[in-house]
């Protein structure tokens, strides 16, 4: 990375260019980037203006990036500076004052300039448009002084323009082309329920008018019509619309149509110019809302940046009107035409109206009005042009019975899919922050990703998020990224495993994308045991890749020290056994002997560097208590000596863990085995709960005594020891292949259902056939892993003891 | 963050004698090193005392890139400035590293 960096200027310092650099510095470090902006400030939300005009909002309170961010991240800022051509042969753009800067890359982000109607008198003081700080200035300031004001225009900006003056106390109206409110957003009803809830707060209108001369002196004083009827007014803004503001690409030389045309990866007709944003028309279309923005500066980070993406294919555009207490929202194709199908419904004591079109029986559009909950979901329905449905239709026009339960709609949500428009918050970005910061609330995730901090529209979608993330439905992770390197999902992954023969954990991390090439501690441990489970035979198991006390092979204490556990197995030892453990523990000075809950005996306080001295001197098993594997097998006495047993306990637990030891699982793995129904080893809090009785064994699985208590289920009764044997293998093995890393059975059993994972391993025989022989297939390959740390030398040195050096240097 | 150091290089072994992301802990002096050998090579000396409240090694924690996953308490640490990462707080003590015709030095 010494190489010399590249230098990437930024024309234009608004939303769509910072976005666009926010992304590129997650992907890369390669650039010297210097951003330049005409206006005196640093990036700031556009769309927040309406409430600044408002009150509710001051403009620190809509700066996006402050000039800390720029320092930070060492971006060039020239603020109040204009570059106003690209000059291609010398590889130089040039500032209005004829400075010169080269570059290796550009990105146009110009965004639009308000379109001011070229009508006799536009020019006259007291006529702003509705675009930046400075207009937002103007109308404070002529709020102060003057009582009566026209918007001209009765579109989202205008509406929105209207309503700050109103609440600054001017007297408006607002002035139509047009016979519909917003006719390019939402279709006649919904643009009438608009227009009467909008007189209610206070404005008004004048329809059908065109606007054909500016009135007055100095000062605009009224404005006169086509009918020749005249408004007398003080103020007037322009908000008929917006044009991409092209200037620099015209001097350029570049090709330009109503905005600067791009293909699909954002490139301009001059090599190594980009453009992005209300500046740029991509197939036709020049964007004047700010989501698309976002979706282009996403694929245009990653193509710039050389990583792969999908190509810009258009963005389905949806609305949102930011008034208080009105809410409007239209998404997709709204006009009814011959091809649609309409599915509307109209409540005029609720005031509300929605309405949906398909084509093909495809969703295709959407207008709501006055309750806008689906919002969320008729967009992301309406994106993928979802078939119309009995189910789905029942659920959007709520003619289900009253205990219709909504399927959430974030669950189908793409991980890449923008959820915050403002700020360009993915779904992703707000599930990894829940999942992997710990974040409960909408007002963390606000502070944390941005999202909902500007305009609050996304707010229920947050919402939903969150409800989603923490509720019931997240535990199943079908549909989570297994942590915060990926967005794919346990079962994908060992799928994509399994189909392209992936062998290490970074061969996986490479091939499917993750964001840290070497993942985290979450994934690398899971990823190694996926590995491991789907080739027992040929995977090379990653030490690295193991949690500390998997890769030591004892249980790490706080002091750094280590606790061992010899194995013994059944819970059964021998006099000659306790007394070498009496021994070395005594000359290895052990800290502390405790007696387990698994019916064996910890030794607390080994050394990092005796750890293979105390497990030569032992010369017992590893007893795995430190892995998520299987850990002990508890017993009772059984029918050896209790005068209840009915089966042999002790032999049948020592059996089932000889068995079964040192197979790498999900999670730690617990056993007991009793010899009556008594239950004295307490098989209702184990993994796998064996009951003798006269004539066999009962089963009992995803039993669980620890931090989520739960009682096991009772699976079956077996009538052999044999048939025992061979259930235990189907269980664990079943689990080994569907479970989750760290799953345990107590959660696995309720995720997949008790009766199905009966179906699949007790009636099923030939599946139970099948699953024992990959049992027995793994267990093939496992080995005793304190005998081999003790065998080698060379990796053993490397593992367990330091280097001290001599004082000298 | 490295505290004012003395300038003087100690050698701590050649570079085979660290397997690729396992640490393994050096110590010079009376300092007890948790030293790295990232993916691309580097090699990191950090102090091997985790900046968490509780205390612990940090030797034994999982690598990746140039990242530390502390073995006791999970906390991400970035090797190249001992900074714990967000949503925690915290520093390690890092010791400048060189590496010549094979031999590491570490800077006490």
């Amino acid at each position: 990375m010494n190489g010399k960096k590249e230098n990437l200027i930024i024309i234009g310092n608004g939303m769509a260019g910072i976005s666009t650099v926010e992304q590129i510095l997650k992907l890369t470090t390669r650039f010297d980037i210097t951003v330049f902006g005409t206006e005196p400030y640093p990036n700031y939300n556009r769309i927040m203006l309406s409430y600044v005009l408002e009150g509710s909002k001051t403009l620190d309170d809509i700066v996006l990036n402050d000039l800390h961010w720029y320092e930070d991240y060492g971006i060039t800022l020239h603020t109040g500076t204009t570059v106003t051509r690209i000059d291609a042969e010398t590889h130089e753009v040039v500032t209005e004052d004829g400075t010169r800067v080269p570059y290796d890359k550009i990105i146009i982000a110009t965004g639009s300039n308000s379109f001011i109607l070229p009508v006799p008198g536009h020019d006259k003081e007291g006529v702003v448009g509705f675009r930046d700080i400075a207009d937002c200035n103007v109308m404070l300031e002529a709020a102060k002084q003057y009582k009566r004001a026209a918007v001209i225009g009765g579109g989202l900006l205008g509406l929105e323009a209207a309503k700050g003056l109103v609440q600054l106390g001017m007297e408006v109206t607002v002035v139509h082309l047009m016979e519909d409110l917003m006719e390019r957003q939402l279709d006649p009803q919904a643009s009438a329920m608009l227009k009467a809830e909008l007189e209610r707060q206070g404005i008004r209108f004048k329809m059908g008018a065109q606007t054909s001369e500016l009135l007055g002196g100095e000062r605009v004083e009224g404005i006169r019509f086509a009918d020749d009827t005249v408004l007398n007014v003080d103020f007037v803004v322009m908000a008929v619309g917006i044009k991409p503001n092209t200037a620099v690409a015209r001097e350029s030389g570049m090709e330009v149509n109503r905005g600067i045309v791009v293909n699909d990866y954002m490139q301009t007709s001059l090599e190594n110019v980009y453009s992005v944003g209300e500046c740029t028309e991509h197939r036709g279309v020049c964007y004047g809302l700010v989501a698309p923005l976002f979706e282009q500066g996403m694929i245009l980070a990653k193509h710039i940046c050389g990583v792969e993406t999908a190509p810009y294919e258009g963005s389905v555009v949806s609305t949102k009107l930011k008034i208080s207490g009105v809410d409007v929202f239209s998404t997709g194709e709204f006009i009814d035409s011959p091809e649609h199908t309409v599915i509307s419904h109209k409540d005029d004591w609720k005031r509300t109206y929605k309405k949906i079109l398909l084509r093909d029986n495809k969703m295709v559009g959407a207008v709501l009005f006055g309750d806008i909950t689906d919002s969320a979901e008729l967009q992301k329905l309406i994106k993928q042009q979802t078939e119309m449905t009995e189910e789905l239709y029942g659920s959007l026009m709520g003619t289900g019975c009253g205990g219709h339960k909504k399927t959430t709609s974030v669950e189908t949500m793409a991980e890449d899919e923008i959820v915050c428009g403002c700020n360009g918050v993915t779904k992703g970005t707000i599930v990894d922050v829940i999942t992997n910061q710990g974040l409960t609330s909408v007002d963390e995730i606000k502070a944390c990703t941005g999202a909902t901090r500007s305009c609050g529209g996304c707010k229920p979608v947050v919402e939903q998020i969150l409800q989603y993330v923490l509720g019931d439905s997240f535990s199943t992770g079908a549909k989570q990224g297994i942590c915060g390197c990926t967005s794919m999902g346990r079962d994908e992954i060992v799928a994509e495993i399994r189909a392209n023969g992936l062998q290490t954990t970074k061969e996986v991390m490479n091939v499917l994308g993750w964001s840290q090439p070497e993942g985290c501690s979450k994934c690398r441990p899971a990823i190694n045991y996926y590995l491991g489970m789907i080739a027992p035979d040929t995977h090379e198991d990653e030490k690295e890749s193991r949690f500390v006390n998997e890769r030591m092979n004892a249980n790490i204490q706080k002091d750094g020290t280590y606790t061992v556990v010899p194995r013994m197995y059944g819970g059964v030892t021998t006099p000659a056994d306790l007394k070498r453990i009496a021994d070395v523990s005594v000359k290895y000075d052990v800290k502390a002997v405790k007696v387990t809950g698994g019916q064996r005996l910890d030794l607390i306080g080994v050394k990092k560097e005796d750890l293979t001295k105390v497990w030569a001197e032992l010369d017992m098993p590893s007893g795995y208590a430190y892995a998520k594997s299987l850990r002990t097998v508890k017993t009772c006495v059984g029918s050896q000596f209790c005068r209840f047993g009915t089966q042999d306990s002790m032999a049948m637990g020592a059996r089932i863990e000889r068995k079964f030891e040192r197979l790498d699982l999900p999670a730690k793995f617990k056993y007991a085995v009793n010899g009556c129904p008594r239950n004295c080893a307490e098989a209702c809090t184990k993994d796998i709960g064996i009951v003798g009785n006269d004539g066999g064994w009962e089963i009992f699985i995803g039993g669980n005594g620890g931090i989520k208590a739960r009682l096991a289920d009772s699976l079956c009764k077996v009538k052999t020891d044999e048939e025992l044997i061979e259930l235990c293998g189907a269980i664990m093995q079943y689990y080994r292949e569907t479970g989750n890393y760290l799953e345990r059975t107590s959660e696995w059993v309720e995720r997949m259902g008790l009766e199905h994972i009966r179906s699949v391993v007790v009636d099923n025989l030939e599946e139970r056939k099948a699953l024992m022989q990959r049992i027995e297939f793994a267990l093939e390959h496992v080995e005793e892993p304190w005998q081999k740390a003790i065998r080698n030398e060379e990796g053993q040195s490397k593992m367990f003891h330091g280097i001290e050096v001599s004082a000298r240097p | 963050m490295t505290t004012k150091q003395s300038g003087t290089y100690f050698p701590a072994g050649v570079v085979e004698e660290f397997l690729p992301r396992i640490g393994r802990v050096v110590e010079i002096k009376d300092h007890q090193l948790a030293v790295f050998r990232a993916s691309d090579g580097t090699i990191f000396a950090a102090d091997n005392h985790t900046p968490h409240p509780k205390g612990g090694p940090l030797a034994e924690g999982i690598v990746s890139g140039h990242y530390l996953y502390d073995p006791l308490y999970d906390w991400k640490i970035d090797l190249t400035t001992g900074l714990v990462q967000a949503p925690d707080n915290g520093q390690v003590q890092m010791y400048p590293v060189k590496v010549e015709n094979g031999q590491v030095w570490i800077e006490i």
